[in-house]
C-alpha cells in the first residue's frame, strides 16, 4: 500500500472528531423544518391492560394542540404494524407465534411505556401539557414479568397467538450424538446462569422528524438509525407509509447505537405518518426516561448448561437449555438473537464433537428485547467460558491449560453448530495474553493482596464471534428476511477528489476516517481529498447498514470492489491518453506510468481526462470515472481472542476493583489501530458494565425500578483500569481485505473474564451478574470461614 | 417543567421578603435537586427565587475557633478553601467527594443542608461537628435542624444564611457510594473536639442522618479504629432497597466508621 502515513494500518486521528468536539455535529434533534410541530407520546403506566376508552376531548382543547392520534387513526389509514424480520420455526416445523405489534395500541397495552396515543402541538411544552390531559380508561390485567414462570399455567396471556406466552421452541445441533457423548463422559460440569437484561443507553437518545411534501406526495424521515435503507424498506413494504421512491430516510450524525438503533420503532413510524395527517413536520426526541422504558433492551436469558469431559480433559459435548425473554412484542431482529446469533457460537474456540442447544423464547410484559452490542454472542460466550472455567476447576486443571488442550488447532474447522471457522490462532493469542498479563507473577500479587486483607482473582475469557454479517444465501436459508451484502459507489470528480457513497452507517465507528484511509491509500491521493457519504437513502444507492461488526469486513469490501473497477477504468483512460497498450500501464503511488518509458500521469490528471474526454472517442471509452459495487461475503468472519481480567476484592465492603485488563484480539487486518483500540476499550467498558454494574429490575407489576441513572448503574471511567492490548491478526479469507471486525469483541469477551476472576478470588462459583458490592459481599460471607483459616 | 415565575434576588433580605410574599415559592441555591424534579414535573413551584447573585451569602471565614461558611458557597469553594483545608481538612475532603465537578461548582452548602436529602454528605458533617445553622431568623443546632427525610426545622419564610462549624481536632468523613447514583449508600462522619466525640451516619437511616451512640461511647473512651472494629450497628430503622439491604448497610456503617477514624487519625 502507498502513503503509509494515512493508509491502511495508520493510527491517524479521526476526521469526524473536529465537528463532534466543537459542537458542529448534525444530529436529528439539530434538524428543524419550517412549520415544525412536536410530538409527545401518551404511554401506558400499566404493564398489561385493556384500553376501555381513550378520551382526548379535554386534551384537544388545550392551547397549541395540532392533533391527537391513536391506533384507530393508524388503522383507518391502513398503516401496518411493526415487524420482526427473521422467521424462526419451532422444533416441530411450525412458524413462531408473532403477535401483532401496532405502532399505537390497538385496544391493549403490554408493557409500561407502550404507546397509547400521540399528542402533536406547536411546542414541546404544550404537547406535554396536553398529553397529561388525555384520559385513558384501563382495565388492568395481571402482569407477566418473571422470566422463569412466564409460561406457567394461569399467569395470563399477552398475545392471543401465543396462549402460553411461548414465541417459539427451537433447537440446534445433534441431540442423539450429544446424549451419546454425555454417556461416555468421565466428568460432567453443570451450571445454571442468568444473562442479565441491559438497557443500551446510547449517549444520544432516539429521535425522529417526519416531513411530508404535499406537492410531490413524498415523505422524508430524519431518524436515529443504524440502517436508513432497511428502515425505508420496512416502512414502505411492510408498514405501508409510502412506496420506497416516495420515502427518503436520512440518518444524520447518530450518537451511538450499540444495536438499539437498528430497529424500526413505533415513534418514528408515527412521526412520518402523522406529518401527512397534520400537514406539518412532526418532531419527537426521547427523554432519558423514555429511552429506559421503550428502547429495545438486550440479553435476558436463563440457561442451564452442561459440559461432558473425558478422562484426559478433552471436551466431548455441550448441552444447553436456554429460556430467552423477548419482552412484550417482537422487535425487528428479536428472534434471530437467541437463535442463530447465539447457539452457533456455543462451540467457542474449542474442538467439541457434539453440541445440542434448545432455546425457548417467551413474551413478558416488559420492554421488547433485541440485539445489543454482541447480540447472542455475549450470551453464548458467557455460557461456554463459564462452563470451561468451572470444568477445569472441578477437575483440578489449570484453566488456561484446559483451554489450550481443547482449542481448535487446524483451520478450516467445521463445528457441529453451522459455523466453519476459517482462520485463527487461538493458542497463540492465549500465550501472548498470558505474557502481557504477567500471569506468572499472579501468585505473588495474590499473596500481596492477601497481606492487605484483599482477595485477588484472575479470570480468562477465550471468546469467538461470528461477524462480517453475512453471506446472504446462508442467512436466507436460516430465516432472514433480507440479504446481508453491502454496496458502495466511488465517485471520482474531474478535479481528482473522491466521494465514496456507502451503505454502511457510522454512529461512532469512525468510518469517515477508516474508509477514507482505504481509498487514499489505494488511489495514492491525500486523505483530505476523500469524503465519505452515508446515511441518506436519496444519496446512497442502497445499503444494509452497520451492526454485527460488518462495516469493515462487508462495507469496506464493497468499496474495494468499486475501487477495482475505478482503477480498471482509469487504466484504460491513462492508456488512451499516453497512447500505450493497456497492459503496459502500471499504477503505483497515485501515478500511472507506461512500462519502459518515462511517460506518467497522476491520478488527478487521469480523472480530469476521463471527464474532458478529449483524448478518446465515445466508441473507444465511455467518459466519466464513477463505479459502484455490491459485495456479498462468502462466510462469516470469526474474530477471536483471549482477555484476562485480574480483580482485587475488598471483603469488608464487597467492592471489586479491576486491577489489570489484558486483551489479545485477532481482528484480521486492522485499518486504524487507534480506532480499533478505542472500540476494544468501549466494548470492555460495556462488558464490565454488564458484569459489575448494570442490572435492569422490574417489580412484580412490571414497573421498571431502574428507569434512571440514579438506579441503573452505568460503568464510569474510574471503574476501569488502563488496558493492556495486543493484536494477533490472521487474515479473514472471506473478504478481500482480510478484515474480521472489532466492534463487539470487548462486550462479548468481558463478562465471563470478570466473573471468572471474581469466582477465582472467592473460591466458589456462586455469583450472578451484575456482581455489585452487595452481591459480592454476600458471596464473601459464604467463604468467611476459609478466610479465617488462612 | 411547568411554567413558573423567576426572581433574581440581590440581597438576603429581599430574598426573604419574596419568600414570604410570593405564592408557593422555592429558593434556588444550586438547583441540583430542585431543577431535575421540576423537569420531571414532580415539583411545580409557582415562583423561583434565585440566590445565585446574593454576594453576602457567599464566603468562608475563620472566626475564633470556628469556620463560618455562607449558605451560597459552592462545594468546590469549600473543597478548595485554604482555610478549610488548614483547619478542617476532613470537611474539605467531604466537599470534594460530593457529586462530580459540575455538581461541585453549582451546588451549595446551604442548598444541600436545606434539602436534607437522606443520602447527602453534608448532614453527616454538620451533625458530627455540632455545627450551627444560622437562618434569617435564628440559630439552630445541627442536632435539632435535621428532622427526617427531606424535613428540616426551617419554618415558613426562613432561609439559611450561614453555617458555623466548630473546629474539631479530629474530623473525617468516609462514604460508601451507591453503585448507580454515587450518592452515599452509607456515609459516616466522626469528630473529636476535646473530650467530646460525635459520630453521624447519612445514607443509611430511614429518617436521614442520625448519631451512632455506641460508636461515640467507644471512641470517647479511646479514639482509635480498633475501638469501633468490634461494634455492630443495628439494622433496625435502616433503609433496604435493591442496592443494599438494611443488614448490608448496617455492616457498612461499621466499616465506614472505622475508615473515617483511620482517616481522622492519619496525620
Amino acid at each position: 500500500m502507498t502513503t503509509p502515513a494515512t493508509g491502511v494500518g495508520a493510527p491517524i486521528r479521526r476526521k469526524e472528531d473536529h465537528r463532534f468536539i466543537t459542537g458542529k455535529g448534525n444530529y436529528t434533534d439539530d434538524i428543524n423544518r419550517p412549520g415544525q410541530t412536536y410530538a409527545v407520546f401518551v404511554r401506558s403506566p400499566h404493564a398489561h391492560a385493556k384500553i376501555r376508552k381513550i378520551d382526548a376531548a379535554a386534551a384537544r382543547a388545550m392551547p397549541g394542540v395540532v392533533g391527537i392520534l391513536t391506533g384507530a387513526d393508524l388503522a383507518a389509514d391502513k398503516v401496518g404494524g411493526l415487524i420482526c424480520g427473521w422467521m424462526i420455526h419451532n422444533k416441530d416445523g411450525s412458524p413462531m407465534s408473532a403477535g401483532a405489534h401496532p405502532a399505537l395500541a390497538d385496544g391493549k397495552v403490554r408493557y409500561v411505556g407502550d404507546h397509547v396515543a400521540v399528542v402533536i402541538a406547536e411546542s414541546l411544552a404544550e404537547a406535554r401539557d396536553a398529553a397529561e390531559k388525555v384520559a385513558v380508561d384501563y382495565e388492568v390485567l395481571p402482569a407477566v414479568v418473571d422470566l422463569a414462570s412466564a409460561t406457567a399455567k394461569g399467569v395470563g396471556t399477552i398475545h392471543d397467538v401465543a396462549p402460553n406466552n411461548v414465541v417459539f421452541d427451537w433447537h440446534l445441533g445433534d441431540k442423539a450424538a450429544t446424549e451419546a457423548a454425555f454417556k461416555k463422559a468421565r466428568h460432567i460440569t453443570r451450571i445454571t446462569l442468568a444473562n442479565n437484561r441491559l438497557v443500551p443507553n446510547a449517549m444520544e437518545p432516539r429521535a425522529a422528524l417526519g416531513d411530508y411534501d404535499a406537492g410531490e406526495d413524498s415523505f422524508t424521515l430524519y431518524t436515529t438509525s443504524q440502517n436508513p435503507h432497511v428502515a425505508r424498506l420496512i416502512l414502505s413494504a411492510f408498514i405501508g407509509i409510502a412506496p420506497e421512491h416516495k420515502l427518503r430516510v436520512i440518518a444524520p450524525d447518530v450518537g451511538g447505537g450499540f444495536g438499539s438503533k437498528i430497529y424500526v420503532y413505533a415513534e418514528e413510524t408515527v412521526c412520518v405518518w402523522a406529518a401527512k395527517r397534520v400537514g406539518r413536520p412532526v418532531k419527537w426526541v426521547a427523554d432519558r426516561t423514555e429511552e429506559f422504558l421503550a428502547v429495545a433492551h438486550g440479553r435476558d436469558h436463563l440457561t442451564h448448561a452442561e459440559m461432558a469431559v473425558d478422562e484426559e480433559g478433552k471436551i466431548l459435548a455441550i448441552r444447553v437449555k436456554t429460556r430467552a425473554n423477548l419482552g412484550a412484542y417482537l422487535s425487528t431482529f428479536a428472534s434471530a438473537v437467541p437463535t442463530y446469533l447465539y447457539a452457533p457460537l456455543l462451540s467457542g474456540q474449542y474442538d467439541i464433537p457434539a453440541i445440542y442447544a434448545e432455546v425457548e423464547t417467551v413474551y413478558t410484559n416488559t420492554a421488547p428485547v433485541d440485539a445489543y452490542r454482541g447480540a447472542g454472542r455475549p450470551e453464548a460466550t458467557f455460557v461456554v467460558e463459564r462452563l470451561v472455567e468451572v470444568a477445569a476447576r472441578e477437575m483440578g486443571q489449570d484453566p488456561a491449560k484446559f483451554r489450550l488442550k481443547n482449542f481448535v488447532k487446524k483451520w478450516p474447522h467445521q463445528t457441529p453448530v453451522i459455523m466453519m471457522y476459517d482462520a485463527g490462532d487461538y493458542a497463540g493469542s492465549m500465550r501472548q495474553a498470558q505474557k502481557l498479563a504477567d500471569v506468572a507473577g499472579f501468585g505473588k500479587r495474590k499473596r500481596d493482596s492477601a497481606r492487605n486483607g484483599k482477595l485477588r482473582g484472575l479470570g480468562y475469557s477465550a471468546y469467538i464471534e461470528a461477524c462480517g454479517i453475512a453471506p446472504s444465501s446462508a442467512v436466507g436459508s436460516l430465516g432472514a428476511g433480507v440479504g446481508l451484502w453491502e454496496s458502495a459507489e466511488v465517485r471520482v470528480n474531474p478535479t481528482g477528489n473522491v466521494e465514496v457513497l456507502t451503505g454502511s452507517h457510522s454512529h461512532g465507528q469512525g468510518h469517515e476516517t477508516t474508509f477514507a484511509q482505504l481509498v487514499a491509500g489505494r488511489l495514492g491521493i491525500p486523505i483530505e481529498q476523500v469524503s465519505i457519504v452515508h446515511g441518506d437513502t436519496d444519496k446512497v444507492q442502497f445499503g444494509m447498514g452497520t451492526y454485527g461488526s460488518r462495516s469493515g469486513a462487508v462495507g469496506m469490501s464493497a468499496i474495494v470492489k468499486a475501487l477495482d473497477k475505478v482503477e480498471a477504468k482509469a487504466r484504460k483512460v491513462a492508456a488512451l491518453c499516453m497512447e500505450a497498450a493497456e497492459g503496459d500501464i502500471d499504477f503505483k503511488d497515485g501515478k500511472f506510468t507506461v512500462k519502459g518509458t518515462d511517460k506518467s500521469m497522476a491520478f488527478g490528471e487521469v480523472a480530469l481526462q476521463a471527464y474532458i474526454a478529449h483524448k478518446f472517442t465515445g466508441q473507444q471509452l465511455e467518459p466519466g470515472l464513477k463505479e459502484g459495487a455490491f459485495f456479498d461475503p462468502t462466510n462469516f468472519t470469526f474474530p477471536a481472542g483471549v482477555h484476562i481480567c485480574e480483580v482485587e476484592i475488598d471483603p469488608e465492603t464487597g467492592v471489586t476493583k479491576i486491577e489489570k485488563w489484558t486483551a489479545v484480539d485477532d481482528f484480521g487486518t486492522v485499518i486504524n489501530p487507534m480506532i480499533v483500540e478505542g472500540q476494544v476499550h468501549g466494548g470492555i467498558a460495556q462488558g464490565v458494565g454488564q458484569a459489575l454494574h448494570e442490572g435492569t429490575v422490574y417489580d412484580k407489576n412490571g414497573q421498571l425500578l431502574t428507569a434512571s441513572f440514579m438506579d441503573y448503574g452505568m460503568p464510569r471511567a474510574d471503574d476501569l483500569p488502563s488496558y493492556s492490548l495486543g493484536f494477533n491478526g490472521t487474515a479473514a479469507p472471506s473478504n478481500p481485505l482480510g478484515i474480521k471486525g472489532c466492534g463487539e469483541a470487548g462486550a462479548i469477551a468481558a463478562p465471563p473474564a470478570v466473573i471468572n476472576a471474581i469466582t477465582d478470588a472467592l473460591g466458589h462459583e456462586e455469583i450472578a451478574m451484575p456482581a455489585t458490592p452487595q452481591a459480592v459481599w454476600l458471596a464473601v460471607q459464604k467463604m468467611a470461614k476459609s478466610i479465617a483459616a488462612e | 417543567m411547568y411554567e413558573f415565575k423567576y426572581h433574581r434576588a440581590t440581597s438576603a433580605r429581599q430574598a426573604a421578603n419574596l419568600l414570604v410574599k410570593a405564592d408557593d415559592a422555592k429558593l434556588l441555591a444550586g438547583g441540583h435537586t430542585l431543577l431535575p424534579t421540576m423537569k420531571q414535573r414532580l415539583a411545580s413551584p409557582a415562583n423561583i427565587i434565585d440566590l445565585g447573585k446574593v454576594a453576602e451569602l457567599k464566603g468562608i471565614e475563620i472566626k475564633g475557633k470556628t469556620i463560618v461558611i455562607g449558605a451560597m458557597t459552592t462545594h468546590a469553594e469549600v473543597a478548595n478553601s485554604a482555610a478549610v483545608q488548614a483547619h478542617l481538612p476532613g470537611l474539605a475532603a467531604l466537599a470534594e467527594g460530593i457529586g462530580d465537578p459540575q455538581v461541585r461548582h453549582k451546588g451549595t452548602i446551604g442548598g444541600s443542608v436545606a434539602n436534607n436529602d437522606p443520602s447527602a454528605d453534608y448532614p453527616a458533617g454538620l451533625v458530627a461537628l455540632g455545627a450551627t445553622i444560622v437562618t434569617n431568623k435564628r440559630k439552630i443546632a445541627a442536632d435539632d435542624f435535621f428532622q427526617g427525610m427531606f424535613a428540616t426545622a426551617l419554618g415558613e419564610g426562613e432561609m439559611i444564611v450561614k453555617i458555623i462549624f466548630p473546629i474539631a481536632s479530629r474530623f473525617a468523613y468516609a462514604k460508601f457510594p451507591n453503585p448507580a447514583s454515587r450518592y452515599a449508600l452509607v456515609g459516616v462522619a466522626v469528630a473529636r473536639k476535646g473530650a467530646s466525640v460525635r459520630v453521624a451516619v447519612t445514607g443509611a437511616g430511614e429518617n436521614g442522618v442520625f448519631r451512632w451512640a455506641d460508636a461515640e461511647k467507644a471512641l470517647g473512651a479511646k479514639f482509635s479504629a480498633k475501638s469501633v472494629e468490634a461494634l455492630k450497628a443495628s439494622a433496625k430503622g435502616l433503609n433496604g432497597d435493591m442496592h443494599a439491604s438494611a443488614d448490608y448497610r448496617a455492616h457498612l456503617i461499621g466499616v465506614m466508621a472505622k475508615r473515617a477514624v483511620m482517616a481522622a487519625t492519619a496525620k
